[in-house]
């Protein structure tokens, strides 16, 4: 179904300084993104999963140049992102667009939803001619769900949910190709949150977009995407379709993040094995040398190794694993673990 | 034997907020119950009403403009609504004490952890600092933070959130109180850091034998704890029942469609998700009828006018509640969705003219 690559990502790395002391030298860095490497086709839906703190919002600021990357590249359509400059980059820009987490904060207090939505027209106005801007606006809100008479209302005349279509709506003014999603229904109630993520899969199937999903809620990645990225401390560690990611997951993080999630069924109470992960995330200042997962792993301990370094197998510790094609019992998907399998 | 009928019996409570734009009925006449050891999930969305009941039980409502309008709210069968600010406080703690979402808001950030949890005891049992921080960094340890004695004075900022989440659990049950009410504690956290909270708040339970009121808006949380559910919509309660039973078979229309509208783990059937349409209403401008009939699919005249439906027994045992005219259709409704809801149109959100700047 998918079509072809559209969007690419090289060798991402993010770092940034942590600054100390009066003169604020710098002393170390946080490895936000580091080292990702993934495609997406035209017309699918990537999900990027993960904890706070790995990595997965500063991976989709990346992808649309709202940061620059210490290394790597991000290719569209064969272009390398970051080496395009001017015109070139803005009409790039018009391609890969983005929908905040917080429909609360961003949007602007103090502009009117003709304003907010109409504002890339401002930008890229070659888009659409100067004449017909409220009308394409008007059948903007319309095309996400709100009535096109309140074009000129403030945000906070709007709801949760009607504040998150304003800001898809804003996201897809230019038609772009890709659109990275923030964890966009993570603010807002179960019941309006399944209107968001039906409209999302409306307009993907209406407008032909591509998205990168970025959220928490494992439930809400595994019904909108067709494959799965699941990361930890600015790795991905496992990657594959869909059902390959929650029915047969490989890498021992996938595994413990699927079976914390709590399943609303209160007859399967007690039949669940749950794994319980140690803890809290490491610094990702300082990540674990080796596989950055060995410090909370609740395999490796158990595989009884003859090499045993800090608790787990020697290799853990000392090789960190690469995140290549691994058995997972019906085919193969890729997986950054050495015991995957 | 005692001489009341539940631990803590929430009788008609009314409460409301007196704005400038209007007065907004936040609590219309919500009746429940908490018998001891038991776990109360009261489930909601943000407006429902539910922080505002557990703010009204523990006394804590900002006032104004909140308002306890009407009701009772009886522990161990006397009103703590009739007592005194003094006599309040005094239940606060080892009565009843409360746990946040949101931690660092909820600690003070000036002062180390184990000092503000040794403050329970120094206020409360007047007991001398150095016992106080004994007993601080044994809760600490009970709670399960590490190097406890060490970390006592750390400050709030230095912890991650599901540890200061374990703090403010510690100064919860400090004084050993008969109820904790948990408004929302896992909502700010990760699922492996919510299952560990979880978790411990359950152990915590049975240890201590405490009464736990949750409130949530996560399915999923719900089922795996609660033994009882309350199901609040726009400040009333529209379902309550053993927690088994509302999954099994859920009677009110809006139970129905939350259950519906949650995608599933376990399997992707494609199609659409069954969203509930429209919106929460206004609470500075209620729908007349069942402030749910906009929404309801099985919305009928009655249901559009005249008083909202009154939660009514539908069992003989008298531990099944539903306040819907339409009880009698929502029994045969099976809600496990098991195949591909068909894409017809993205809803419309019925956008109401309402809406302006409510709460």
């Amino acid at each position: 179904m998918s079509g072809e690559v559209i969007l690419e990502a090289i060798d991402l790395f993010k770092y940034y300084p942590i600054k100390t002391g009066v003169i604020q030298h710098t002393t170390g860095h946080v490895r936000a993104v580091d080292g990702v490497s993934f495609q997406l086709h035209a017309g699918e839906t990537l999900g990027v999963v993960g904890e706070s703190g790995c990595g997965k919002s500063t991976l989709g600021r990346l992808l649309v140049s709202l940061e620059n990357p210490t290394a790597g590249s991000v290719l569209f359509d064969g272009v390398d992102v970051y080496q395009q400059t001017g015109a070139a980059m803005r009409r790039l820009r018009r391609d890969i667009q983005i929908v905040f987490q917080d429909p609360y904060t961003s949007l602007n207090p103090r502009k009117t939803v003709g304003d907010i939505v109409g504002e890339p027209f401002d930008i890229h106005p070659e888009a659409v001619p100067k004449g017909s801007r409220r009308a394409r606006v008007q059948e903007l809100l319309e095309l996400v769900g709100l009535s096109p008479e309140h074009i000129n209302r403030y945000p906070h005349q709007f709801s949760g949910g009607q504040r998150q279509r304003i800001g898809v709506a804003r996201g897809i003014a230019l038609n772009p190709k890709v659109l990275v999603c923030d964890e966009p229904v993570s603010a807002l109630d179960v019941s309006v949150q399944a209107q968001v993520v039906n409209l999302l899969e409306h307009l993907q199937k209406e407008l032909g977009l591509a998205y990168i999903f970025i959220a928490h809620d494992l439930a809400v990645v595994r019904h909108i995407s067709d494959r799965v990225a699941v990361m930890y401390l600015g790795k991905i560690v496992e990657m594959g379709d869909e059902t390959q990611i929650y029915d047969h997951p490989t890498h021992p993080y996938t595994q413990a993040l699927l079976s914390a999630v709590p399943v609303p069924d209160p007859t399967l109470r007690g039949t669940r094995q749950q794994i319980m992960l140690a803890g809290d995330v490491p610094s990702p200042a300082n990540p674990p040398s080796g596989c950055r997962f060995h410090t909370r792993c609740w395999k490796a301990p158990a595989l009884g190794a003859t090499d045993v370094k800090d608790g787990v197998p020697a290799v853990c510790v000392d090789e960190e694993p690469e995140l290549i094609d691994r058995p997972d019992g019906v085919s193969f998907h890729c997986s950054a673990c050495h015991f995957a399998g | 034997m005692a001489d009341y009928d539940h631990l803590l019996d929430v009788r008609d409570l009314h409460v409301e907020f007196r704005m400038r734009t209007g007065i907004a009925k936040a609590i219309n006449g919500v009746s429940f119950y908490l018998d001891e050891k038991e776990t109360l999930a009261i489930l909601g969305e943000s407006g429902s009403g539910k922080s505002v009941t557990a703010q009204a039980i523990m006394g804590i409502l900002d006032s104004p403009p909140g308002f306890v309008t009407g009701g009772e709210v009886l522990f161990q069968g006397v009103d703590m609504l009739k007592m005194s600010r003094k006599q309040r406080a005094a239940m606060r703690g080892p009565k009843i004490s409360m746990i946040f979402q949101d931690a660092l808001s909820a600690l003070n950030p000036v002062f180390p952890v184990g000092w503000q949890i040794a403050e329970m005891f120094r206020i409360h049992h007047k007991t001398n600092s150095s016992d106080a921080m004994k007993a601080a960094i044994s809760l600490m340890e009970q709670v399960r933070i590490p190097a406890a004695r060490q970390r006592f004075k750390a400050y709030p900022h230095q912890f991650s959130g599901g540890m200061r989440q374990r703090i403010m659990i510690a100064m919860a049950i400090a004084l050993d109180p008969w109820i904790l009410i948990a408004d929302e504690p896992t909502t700010a956290l990760d699922v492996t850091v919510q299952a560990q909270i979880m978790a411990l708040l359950k152990e915590l339970q049975d240890e201590h034998d405490m009464g736990l009121i949750l409130i949530t808006h996560d399915l999923g949380v719900v089922a795996n704890v609660a033994d009882r559910i309350a199901v609040m919509y726009a400040g009333r309660l529209v379902e309550t029942a053993p927690v088994v039973d509302v999954y099994g078979q859920p009677r009110h229309p809006y139970t129905i469609g939350l259950l519906e509208s949650v995608p599933r783990l376990d399997t992707k059937l494609g199609g659409v998700l069954p969203a509930i349409g429209g919106l929460p209403p206004n609470l500075l401008a209620m729908p007349s009828g069942c402030p749910f009939n906009p929404r309801c699919r099985f919305a009928v005249d009655q249901c559009r006018q005249g008083t909202p439906p009154p939660l009514e027994s539908l069992d003989a045992k008298g531990t099944r509640f539903a306040a819907c005219w339409r009880v009698a259709d929502t029994a045969v409704v099976d809600w496990r969705v098991d195949e591909p809801v068909p894409d017809e149109r993205v809803d419309d959100m019925g956008v109401d003219d309402e809406i302006g700047g409510w709460l």
